[in-house]
């Protein structure tokens, strides 16, 4: 079976800092595959390198099969992988309404039309309406995105993410800075909304990682050191040393 | 959790009343264009009602890049200037081949003429947004303008290139030559320009042109090339702006190189942002009241642009989002009913006020006539620049005037506080 993400071999470099260094990573299709590591690990970088925000110095990436590295964040988002992002990026000035209806125009085809009223467009408008009720925000529908509540941001974050549909999914770190009962309600929308697709998530909280992924990886400075079932990471000595250690005790 | 009741909310959009109330104003804005030349009917009124009118598509067109995909400009009036060559050289070529295209087709032109320029530099210019763009556009705009000199045989040189309107095949029997049917010619392209720029914002590209405005890195991961999003908007910006240029020719019967130069593109941005350009109809306050004042000061007074600048710089920091701002602040007063505790406060600061803005015009204008003695003449007032009593009122008006107004706009920041709160535990007010 065809990895749904294959990283091979990249290398990204920061002028002389070598920020990501030979990291391999596979992510089988369907799996919650989770990375955890420190701070100042590489992991929003490596976001960045799959979804295309950045470019790898050296080595490849794949998607479903099809090398992606060195292709546009668009062009990469419309084979169907999605990401949210560490610090809350939404359009701060439109309704909550209009930032998850902006995130559903391409993938219904939509495009970059000008002939059509999107206000009469049903399946956008039942997408949109359809999404808003999952991430509890239809009573928010035309607060301006700016004025919401931090951790509301983080569901809309995860929102826009979801809206198109892709089949690739990766969320950093959504639930940075929520309180434990937010934590707990956003861990559950994401398990439920990232049903039948295949999810990457950043996540420093143990307990989530642990009870959500189907798979781990550790990364350090970097590089993946140790990658595994919950249970694999767990007893994996590297990973003791390396991170869980201090963590735990 | 998910159940059936979390199935498909039923979400419709607007409420029932919202679309009445929609085109309702549209209706009331077409009819008042067709009603005002006769009530206005003297020939100066007609010539400014179509000059707004030229100025309003103008606005309207520029609004398309700085509020709606935000993208700061500061050669929109190349695409204006174009499309009035553009109309031009038409009606010039309708007249001598004899085509059978009358004079209200011509504006399409002019907006062709925008539009395959937009089209051409449009693709270069839109890689970047910000600073790049403005500078870009800058440089776009003085490049047009200095060639309108050069190449001669597209742009007449410093003469331009002028043409008869009349001369065109009749339409309904009306040759416009008078400015009165001009005038219905404008407010038909006018409504019609309107429209189709309104409808745009509401199209997927519309909402996307937003999203970029708002944070074009998010775009590009919900599948949209930034790049293409802004260089559409340009196109569309580019066309109506032609499509004003090509009403200008129409007016003027003249096209020449002020029409695409920099102070053509200042005041277009100047309208722009001074009407508000977070809202549809902002524009087109803006255009309305700029070119009244363009035409209004311009007689009484030779320092008129520096008028110009101190509501502009007034607008920018006190009211950034200009006069469509000002009035949509009060929304969510009136609807929860809080706005008559405010408007005492305004009626209290409206003296103070006015005595302020009479001291600082007195001031300006002693300064600007002193050497030449020339008598200023303040709503019925006559004041002599060499006097010391105008130096002593003007210097009260302004010291005694900002000293008591600033108490009074005080107690209008106080009650705008209280009736907010009101507005916002009754939830009308995020
Ligand atoms: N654009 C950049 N330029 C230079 N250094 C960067 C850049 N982006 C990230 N870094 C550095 O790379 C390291 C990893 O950052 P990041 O991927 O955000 O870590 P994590 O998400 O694991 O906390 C940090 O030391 C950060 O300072
Ligand atoms: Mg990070």
């Amino acid at each position: 079976m065809t990895a749904a993400i294959e990283v091979r071999a990249v290398e990204k470099r920061f002028g002389n800092v070598g920020i990501i260094r030979d990291l391999n990573l596979c992510v089988v299709p369907g799996e919650r595959h989770a990375i955890i590591g420190p701070n100042g690990a590489g992991k929003s970088t490596t976001f960045n390198l799959i979804s295309g925000h950045i470019k790898p110095t050296s080595g490849e990436v794949r998607l479903n099969g099809d090398l992606i590295s060195g292709l546009r964040p668009f062009e990469i988002n419309r084979r169907g992988l999605s990401r949210s992002f560490q610090v809350t990026n939404v359009f701060a000035r439109m309704t909550v309404w209009e930032n998850v209806r902006c995130a559903v125009l391409w993938a219904t085809g939509h495009r970059y039309a000008f002939w059509k009223n999107v206000d009469s467009l049903p399946e956008v408008r039942e997408r949109t309406a359809r999404i808003l009720d999952d991430i509890h925000l239809t009573h928010r529908r035309d607060v301006p995105a700016g004025l919401l509540t931090y951790a509301e941001q983080r569901e809309l974050e995860i929102g826009i993410t979801i809206a198109s549909g892709a089949t690739v999914v990766m969320l950093d770190e959504p639930t940075a800075g929520m309180s434990h009962a937010e934590t707990e309600r956003a861990v559950s929308l994401i398990r439920r909304l990232t049903e039948g697709k295949t999810l990457v998530i950043v996540e420093h909280d143990m307990s989530v990682v642990f009870g959500l992924a189907d798979r781990i990886s550790v990364l350090v400075y970097g590089h993946i050191i140790a990658s595994g079932t919950p249970e694999e990471i767990r007893r994996d000595p590297k990973v003791k040393e390396a991170y869980l250690g201090e963590e735990a005790h | 959790m998910t159940t059936a009741t979390t199935s498909t909310p039923n979400v419709t959009g607007k409420p029932a009343g919202g679309n009445l109330r929609f085109y309702g104003v549209w209706l009331i804005g077409v009819i008042a264009l067709i009603v005002l030349p006769m009530i206005f009917s003297s020939g100066g009124s007609l010539t400014s009602f179509s000059l707004i009118g030229i100025a309003i598509v103008f606005a309207l067109s520029y609004n398309i890049l700085l509020g709606q995909t935000g993208l700061l400009s500061f050669g929109h009036a190349v695409h204006y200037g174009l499309g009035g060559f553009a109309a031009c050289h038409m009606m010039n070529a309708v007249t001598s081949h004899g085509w059978p295209v009358p004079l209200p087709f011509i504006p399409l032109f002019g907006g062709i003429g925008g539009l395959v320029f937009a089209m051409i530099i449009g693709w270069v210019m839109t890689k970047r947004a910000g600073t790049v763009f403005a500078m870009i556009s800058l440089g776009i705009g003085e490049l047009v303008a200095s060639s309108s000199l050069i190449l001669r045989s597209v742009f007449g040189g410093e003469s331009g290139v002028t043409t008869d309107r009349t001369a065109l095949p009749k339409m309904f029997g009306w040759t416009f030559g008078p400015q009165l049917q001009v005038y219905y010619l404008i407010a038909f392209w006018l409504v019609l320009s309107a429209v189709a720029m309104y409808a745009l914002t509401r199209t997927p590209l519309g909402r996307i042109s937003n999203a970029v405005r708002d944070n074009p890195e998010r775009v590009q991961f919900i599948g949209y090339d930034p790049h293409v999003v802004r260089y559409l908007a340009f196109c569309f910006a580019g066309f109506f702006a032609g499509i004003a240029g090509g009403l200008a020719a129409i007016n003027f019967e003249i096209a020449n190189s002020a029409y695409l130069g920099a102070i053509q593109s200042g005041l277009v941005l100047f309208s722009t942002f001074i009407g508000g350009t977070a809202y549809f109809f902002g524009p087109i306050l803006g255009a309305i009241l700029v070119t009244y004042l363009q035409l209004g000061l311009t007689s009484v007074t030779s320092v008129w642009q520096l008028y110009f600048g101190i509501i502009f710089i007034g607008i920018v920091m006190f009211s950034p989002g200009g006069i469509a701002g000002l009035v949509m602040m009060h929304r969510p007063l009136v609807r929860a009913g809080t706005l008559w505790t405010v408007i005492p406060s305004y009626l209290v600061a409206i003296v103070p006020t006015a005595a302020l803005a009479f001291g600082v015009i007195l001031t300006i204008e002693t300064i600007a006539r002193y050497s030449g003695g020339d008598a200023i003449n303040l709503f019925g007032i006559g004041f002599k620049p060499t006097s010391p009593v105008t130096w002593i009122s003007a210097a009260v008006l302004v010291v005694g005037g900002a000293f008591v107004a600033r108490v009074t706009w005080r107690r209008i920041a106080d009650a705008w506080d209280r009736a907010a709160t009101v507005a916002r535990d009754r939830g009308y007010l995020a």
